[in-house]
């Protein structure tokens, strides 16, 4: 088969697979080195200490050479399995604050979150982790690139 | 500098098939996708152009020029046909996202004579898109 695009970038151009995962979470967001008072004011609603959820979406944007032989960046049969097992099967239906351990000490907001993801994702063998996306609602969104 | 960004879709058929492996190793690098009767994808491309607007016109780019171009060059050449058998650009090439995206851009990029290519993201579900950047 001939290759299109071996090195990563050909024709001026960079080349990047993405793809979209779901899971849905509980969280609160608190401080515990901010008074009770000064949480309420970061964090208002979001401070509720019963929690509330989301559904998450996760956009995974992974980047490489596009092997000739299977015309693919990464194989999304490589791809899932690792983000499943990684992300979506331990943070799905979960309480992040109590549940992830992480989160134990670091407030879960969708930054922290990004941040998480990303660190538990760059270890991906088969192709290059470019950046992480975290959609909390339709209107509120994080990327890190690990920058 | 702006981006302006155009939308188009196509709809065809494909499948993933190297014939220089065997048939049990095509089926496990490419799962369902061997079918070798093929399936198909609503695909939704997003073009984006980079560049400064002219002061006259307040326009990077006629978006009305941009959309025939990518009639005439995309949506024409790919859509209701069978990729791995109709797009002569394709030919010898797995057609995956990546690889689509990656001809998309070739063909667009000489086409594109006012500000210049700056992304091409192709959509093959809500779930899975490929981009190539400047």
């Amino acid at each position: 088969m001939s290759g299109s695009s071996g090195l990563g970038e050909t024709n001026g151009r960079k080349i990047s697979l993405t793809r979209r995962y779901r899971f849905a979470a509980s969280h609160r967001l608190h401080s515990s080195s901010l008074s009770e008072a000064e949480n309420e004011r970061a964090y208002g609603k979001c401070n509720n200490p019963y929690g509330h959820g989301h559904n998450y979406f996760v956009e995974v944007t992974v980047t490489g050479p596009v092997d000739p032989a299977s015309g693919m960046i990464a194989n999304l049969g490589d791809l899932d399995p690792f983000v499943m097992r990684e992300v979506i099967e331990p943070f799905d239906q979960r309480y992040l604050n109590e549940e992830i351990p992480e989160f134990r000490e670091n407030v879960p907001t969708t930054e922290n979150l990004c941040k998480e993801i990303y660190r538990r994702l760059a270890k991906f063998p088969k192709a290059r982790l470019e950046r992480v996306k975290i959609q909390e609602t339709s209107n509120n969104s994080c990327e890190y690139a690990g920058d | 500098m702006v981006r302006i960004t155009r939308k188009v879709e196509f709809s065809a058929a494909h499948f993933y098939h190297n014939p220089s492996m065997s048939a049990e190793e095509n089926r496990r690098v490419f799962g369902k996708c061997n079918n070798p009767r093929g399936h198909g994808h609503n695909y939704v491309l997003e073009v984006t152009v980079a560049g400064e607007p002219d002061p006259t016109t307040g326009m990077l780019l006629d978006l009305k020029e941009l959309k025939d171009i990518l009639q005439k060059e995309i949506v024409e050449r790919m859509d209701h046909r069978h990729l791995n058998y109709e797009v002569p650009e394709l030919a010898g090439k797995i057609p995956t996202c990546e690889n689509i995206a990656a001809v998309i851009w070739d063909l667009l990029k000489p086409r594109i004579t006012k500000g210049r290519l700056d992304r091409v993201r192709l959509y093959e579900s809500d779930d899975l898109f490929a981009e190539c950047t400047a």
